[in-house]
C-alpha cells in the first residue's frame, strides 16, 4: 500500500500566474512522456518482474514519479491560481479553461488527455526495461524543450531538478537491465 | 538562547535528508553489497527520523494512516497542503 507524505519531495515556487506555461508544463502531468505514464508504466510491469532487485527498482522509481506528478500538478495549479481570464484567452487556455477550469487536469501541451495506451506492460522483461530506459531519455528530452520554454525562473529550477532525475531514472534502469539479463543467462547454463 | 524553529527551514532540511535517503535507496537496490552506500543511508534515515519527529512536535503530522502520532488534537487536516506555495 501506500502512504502519503504531506510535503513535495523537492519546494515548488512560481513567480506569478503564467497561463502560457501551464499550457506547456501541464504535458508532464498527463502527457506522452509525462509522470502519471511514467509511475503507472512502472507501477504495472512490476508485477512480472523476474528479480527482486527489478521489482524493487520499478516499485521505488514507480513512487517517486508519484512525487514527480505532484510537484507538475503543483507547478500547473500555481501557475493557473489567479491567473485573468484575459491571460487564459490569450495562451489558447480558453478551451481548458471551459472544461477545467484553473484545475489541473490530464492532458498535454494540446488538450489531448491521457490515454493507457501511452505505456505498455510487455510481461518480457528485457522488452519493458528498455521501454522504460526509452521513457526516461523522452522524458528528459520533454524536460529540456520545457526549460527552453520557461520564462519563470522558480519553474525553470524545478524542471532541472525533474530533468536530473530522469538522468539517475535511466542510469538504474539501465543497471537493472544487466541484472536481469544475468538472471536470464544464467537460467539457461544446464 | 532557544534557536527559534522556522517551518520553512526545517522542512527544507527533511526535504534534503529525504532526497539523499531516497537516491541511496535507488543506488542501493542495484548495489546491494555496497557497504558505504549501506552505512551513509542508515546514517541519513536516522538523521530524518530525528528531524521529522522535531517538525511533526511543532507543526504537525507530516504522515497518514498511522506513520504519524497527533497530539491532543487532530492536526492532519492543517493547513498549509504542500501545492500551496
Amino acid at each position: 500500500m501506500w502512504a502519503y507524505e504531506k510535503k513535495l519531495e523537492y519546494p515548488v515556487k512560481v513567480s506569478g500566474p503564467n497561463p502560457k506555461l501551464a499550457k506547456v508544463v501541464v504535458t508532464q502531468y498527463g502527457g506522452p512522456d509525462g509522470e502519471l505514464a511514467a509511475s503507472l508504466r512502472y507501477l504495472t510491469q512490476r508485477y512480472t518482474m523476474p528479480t527482486s532487485q527489478a521489482k524493487g527498482v520499478l516499485t521505488d522509481i514507480g513512487t517517486e514519479e508519484l512525487a514527480h506528478m505532484e510537484i507538475v500538478a503543483a507547478l500547473v495549479y500555481n501557475l493557473l491560481k489567479g491567473a485573468p481570464l484575459s491571460e487564459i484567452k490569450a495562451a489558447g487556455m480558453d478551451g481548458y479553461y471551459a472544461d477545467h477550469d484553473r484545475s489541473v487536469y490530464f492532458v498535454n501541451g494540446d488538450g489531448v488527455p491521457w490515454v493507457a495506451a501511452y505505456i505498455q506492460s510487455k510481461g518480457d522483461p528485457i522488452a519493458d526495461l528498455h521501454d522504460n530506459m526509452a521513457a526516461e531519455e523522452k522524458a528528459r528530452a520533454t524536460y529540456e524543450h520545457l526549460i527552453n520554454l520557461s520564462d519563470d525562473p522558480q519553474v525553470t529550477d524545478v524542471l532541472r531538478f525533474l530533468r536530473e532525475r530522469e538522468v539517475v531514472h535511466f542510469q538504474r534502469f539501465g543497471e537493472t537491465l544487466n541484472i536481469v539479463q544475468d538472471f536470464l543467462d544464467r537460467r539457461k547454463v544446464w | 538562547m532557544r534557536t527559534p524553529i522556522n517551518r520553512e527551514e526545517l522542512l527544507l532540511r527533511i526535504q534534503a535528508l529525504e532526497f539523499a535517503a531516497l537516491d541511496l535507496n535507488l543506488y542501493l537496490n542495484t548495489h546491494p553489497g555496497d557497504a558505504r552506500a549501506l552505512a551513509d543511508f542508515n546514517q541519513i534515515s536516522a538523521a530524518l527520523a530525528q528531524t521529522r519527529t522535531a517538525y511533526e512536535q511543532a507543526f504537525g503530522p507530516l504522515m497518514n494512516y498511522g506513520h504519524s502520532l497527533s497530539c491532543g488534537r487532530w492536526a492532519w487536516i492543517d493547513e498549509p497542503w504542500p501545492w500551496e506555495a
